[in-house]
């Protein structure tokens, strides 16, 4: 777990202006973040550690450079897979979603996805 | 001065008609030598889309791709690998009722000529195939029992099994001159020579400089045919699909990444091995993708690769003896389709090199076809 | 878009150079990834609270005059910008809140900095096993701090920085593992007078230790065989030290091997690189102004070799000199004399520390069961059965066995690869070489490269 330093641990006033509170989900969980946090920032905030499974043994997985380079804290934002949360900067509303790399059966005629697939594409 | 190598044969060029030829010749109990300037599969052989496709092939090619095929269905047999071959559907998507009636024209003459493999597939059947293809299209052309490779893993094995029947590999060693000497070739390279009686061009892109050499110069074009890849997506396409009027080909591989490719060119420099992909033209094989398959929209692009490939004008290979030197056989041009006839182009360039001639239908792929009238050569 | 220089990067060196280069009279462009200018080392270095600034030191505080310089100077800014391939035309091809347009360049300052070296240990993917760097990040621009313990391991300059502003934030860590083996400071001593010469870091190092010790942070010196145990995140790292084993309880492990350039974009360019024996890295081949082997693109900062963030500034101004040069034939001999000057003189401790942090024989050569490439899961077990099989380098590696191929294309395993081929194939790392780098730099939506803006089109 991670925390604020600090002078900084008070909490911030509401609303998505400078230094305020923004809201987002993980997975459908609600969550907080503050403004200038990344999208991984802020997750690790939260608590969460583990954000996708591997793309080849679907091993947990979460960020480790948190610089742009190790595309380990690839998530789902808004729909759009392989974001990396670390560059991504947090916005209020976001929708989040944990990243399952390999490559489970769909039936696109129908729409179904297999148990357990996320929304990857 | 003591030569590099001696050998039975020397085969210039260590991509898959390069490898495959100097395997075949070592089934044949010949000794082979192969020099190639760069690493095996450096260029097209190891970087091509890896469609094992008879579909759609001019007519001159459908007899040596269908014998080329009938090895890849056992290729763990003839080179110990799997070569990540996988049966699967070839399909030719048509998008307008024209183009669906250009396919229904191409599928009566494959008939005519004698092959089963080519079918006209409907609205419906399509969909059956390819449940995830865009609501425009109409049809399509399919070869249901072609399949689709990983390039180098391919091109590597027919290299490793030929080291283990003795073919000695000499990468990063240049042809410098050819030389007839008595009854054998000599090679000079920039790390010794290499003699042999007979010599294979597999020089694919760079095939021309060899027979040039020879006073029979064949106008190839180097090309760089751009290919795409994206992340890992759900499966959702288990069929190899190309479209028909504008270029697109389009597989998703097992772990889920799909590859785009289709003809689309960046740009070739034989000189310096080099190619340079053009996103310009790149951004309207990214759309043609998502036209054709609604889902790719959100498909992520993570690396795009070009290999330097041998063009011939007429867009089929040469292959065959020469037609100004003893003991010389050529296989270069394949034109960006070569990777399926690898394994057939080899076995048939051994039978020349071994008895002298091949039951095969290789007329169309002379050399002699680009000779300037009067039987002079041009250039 | 056009313009007479590209500056990639708004680290200390990129933001010197695009200063520079502005101030000069060229029309200069700066494109970076981040929100903010200051790179890694200056992160948020603009927006910084007080209290936060304090603690990370008057280092980092040095940023601030380089960002307002840089704000300026006229430059062009492109941030949160990700430039994800540049031509041989020198065309530059950025994606930029969602839409992916080009910038025509005449010349390129690639100041894409440093990345943390690969540390293939085992365990090293779990969750909650990060780079030294990354725990400096989440400080640095968030101002978070491990809440639970955390334990340090490695080698470097930055594990004990790190340590002594974790420390100095509230949150020590619970250890201090370093790799470094006893005797190599015996061995690095030599360069001692030397580095003397560079005006301060020294006893700033003797004084982070000093601190640590006050502070009850256990170091365990000489640490072997790492390895970070648990099942769905770290739970542990076990190590042997002072030859017995110990086991320290942590949810949150940071390694640290040292830096290394960033060599995306100067390998997608096809600079000639060397294999630096001393930073065990490839390191751009460049000229007395910071220009590379293909003419136009210059090179400054830590992704020229590493020197830190003072040195990085002064090489970002050099480089500009150097596109003043190429591009307007001017020649300013005194300002670059004195620039290389500097240069040297604060990059005289780097051979000892190079000596003295040199990275641990573990990661250079990992276990065979141990991944190497994070991305596509290879081991360097597979690697070396690859070699076996007579793969002769990393990019047949690649094709063979996919390391390399994933999202990160090699960032994270390519020097490990190159390390262990060229141990397995006993030849030098040099001729083993580096993948070769292909466009996009980082993924890219097919729908944002279905609506490129080439530069013909916007014209």
């Amino acid at each position: 777990m991670l925390t604020r330093i600090r002078s900084e641990a008070r909490e911030p006033g509401g609303g998505s202006e400078a230094g305020g509170t923004l809201r987002f989900t993980f997975d459908g969980r609600e969550m907080t973040g503050r403004a200038g946090d990344s999208v991984a920032a802020a997750l690790l905030a939260g608590g969460v550690l583990r954000f996708r499974d591997s793309a080849v043994a679907g091993a947990p997985r979460g960020p480790f450079c948190l610089m742009g380079v190790c595309f380990e804290c690839l998530v789902e934002i808004d729909g759009q897979g392989n974001c990396q949360a670390c560059m991504v900067p947090l916005a209020e509303g976001m929708t989040v979603r944990s990243q399952s790399g390999g490559p489970q059966v769909v039936a696109p005629a129908a729409g179904r996805r297999a148990p357990g697939q996320g929304e990857t594409t | 001065m003591t030569p590099l190598a001696r050998a039975d044969v020397a085969v210039l060029g260590g991509g898959i008609h390069g490898c495959s030829a100097a395997l075949h010749c070592a089934l044949r109990g010949l000794s082979v030598v192969v020099v190639e300037k760069d690493s095996v599969a450096r260029h097209a052989s190891g970087v091509n889309a890896g469609g094992v496709r008879r579909l759609g092939r001019h007519p001159a090619e459908i007899p040596i791709s269908d014998y080329s095929m009938k090895l890849w269905r056992n290729i763990a047999e003839l080179v110990d690998d799997d070569c990540g071959f996988q049966r699967a559907p070839q399909i030719k998507v048509a998008e307008s009722d024209a183009e669906l009636e250009s396919l229904a024209e191409r599928a009566r003459m494959v008939r005519g000529l004698g092959f089963e493999h080519e079918e006209l597939l409907d609205r419906a059947r399509l969909r059956e195939l390819l449940p995830a293809v865009a609501g425009h299209c109409v049809g399509g052309l399919a070869s249901m029992d072609d399949g689709f490779a990983i390039p180098y893993v391919t091109t590597f094995a027919f290299q490793r099994k030929a080291q283990s029947l003795g073919v000695r590999f000499f990468e990063q060693t240049r042809a410098l001159d050819l030389q007839r000497d008595g009854t054998a070739w000599r090679l000079e390279t920039d790390r010794g020579a290499v003699e042999a009686e007979t010599l294979v061009n597999c020089g694919g892109a760079w095939g021309n400089l060899v027979a040039a050499r020879l006073g029979e110069p064949a106008p190839v074009e180097a090309i760089a045919p751009m290919m795409l890849v994206t992340a890992r997506l759900p499966a959702f396409c288990t069929a190899v699909v190309g479209a028909t009027g504008r270029p697109l080909s389009f597989k998703q591989m097992p772990n889920g990444t799909v590859v785009i490719g289709g003809g689309r060119r960046g740009v070739a420099d034989p000189a310096t091995d080099r190619s340079d992909l053009r996103f310009a033209e790149l951004r309207l094989t990214a759309q043609t993708a998502a036209e054709v398959f609604p889902i790719m929209a959100g498909a992520t692009i993570v690396r795009g690769w070009a290999g330097i490939e041998g063009r011939m004008p007429d867009d089929i290979p040469v292959i065959g003896p020469s037609t100004r030197a003893e003991r010389v056989f050529h296989a270069f041009g394949f034109s960006a389709h070569g990777f399926q006839l690898g394994p057939g182009v080899g076995a048939i360039l051994a039978e020349l090199v071994a008895t002298g001639a091949t039951q095969a239908p290789i007329a169309p792929f002379s050399i002699g076809r680009f000779a300037a009238p009067g039987g002079q050569a041009a250039g | 878009m056009r313009c007479d220089l590209a500056v990639i990067g708004a680290g200390p060196a990129g933001l010197a150079a695009a200063t520079r280069a502005a101030e000069a009279g060229l029309s200069v462009e700066l494109f970076d990834e981040q929100p903010a200018p200051g790179g890694q080392i200056y992160r948020a270095i603009e927006s910084v609270p007080a209290p936060r600034r304090e603690l990370l030191g008057p280092d980092y505080a040095a940023g601030a005059a380089l960002a307002s310089a840089f704000r300026a100077s006229g430059a062009g800014y492109h941030p949160g910008a990700l430039v994800w391939n540049v031509d041989a035309t020198l065309a530059v091809d950025f994606s930029r809140d969602g839409r992916s347009r080009q910038c025509r360049a005449r010349a390129v300052v690639v100041a894409t900095g440093a990345i943390e070296r690969p540390t293939p240990l085992p365990g090293w993917t779990l969750p909650g096993v990060t780079g030294a760097g990354a725990l400096q990040i989440l400080l640095k621009a968030q101002g978070l701090v491990p809440s639970e313990p955390v334990v340090l391991a490695g080698s470097g300059p930055l594990l004990l920085l790190l340590a002594d502003q974790l420390t100095r934030a509230g949150a020590p860590p619970k250890a201090v593992v370093e790799t470094v083996p006893r005797g190599r400071l015996l061995a690095a001593a030599k360069h001692l007078p030397a580095a003397l010469r560079a005006p301060g870091y020294l006893a700033k190092g003797l004084k982070m230790l000093r601190a640590l010790k006050a502070a009850g942070v256990p170091l365990h010196r000489g640490a072997t065989d790492l390895a970070i145990e648990g099942g769905e995140r770290a739970e542990a790292l076990s190590f042997t030290a002072g030859g017995r084993r110990h086991r320290l309880e942590a949810g949150l492990i940071a390694l640290h091997q040292g830096v290394v350039p960033n060599q995306q974009v100067t390998r997608l360019l096809r600079c000639a690189h060397r294999w630096s024996g001393s930073q065990r890295c490839f390191l751009p081949v460049l000229d007395d102004w910071c220009e590379s082997s293909v003419e136009g693109v210059f090179v400054a900062g830590d992704g020229a070799g590493i020197g830190g963030a003072a040195s990085a500034a002064l090489r970002g101004r050099l480089a500009a000199l150097g596109a003043l040069r190429r591009l307007r034939g001017d020649v300013a001999e005194d300002e670059a004399a004195g620039l290389r000057r500097d240069l040297a003189r604060d990059g005289a401790v780097r051979p000892l520390l190079e000596a003295l942090y040199a990275p641990s024989e573990q990661v250079l050569a990992p276990a065979d069961d141990t991944l190497v490439c994070r991305c596509e899961e290879v081991t360097a077990g597979q690697l070396r059965q690859s070699v076996a099989l007579g793969c002769p380098g990393p990019n047949q590696a690649k094709s063979f066995l996919r390391c390399g191929m994933g999202p990160c294309q090699g960032r994270f395993c390519g020097l490990a690869v190159t390390e262990i081929i060229a141990a397995a194939r006993g030849e030098p790392q040099q001729e083993i070489d580096y993948y070769r780098i292909r466009p996009p730099l980082k993924p890219l939506p097919l729908a944002e490269l279905a609506a490129f803006e080439a530069d013909e089109d916007a014209a």
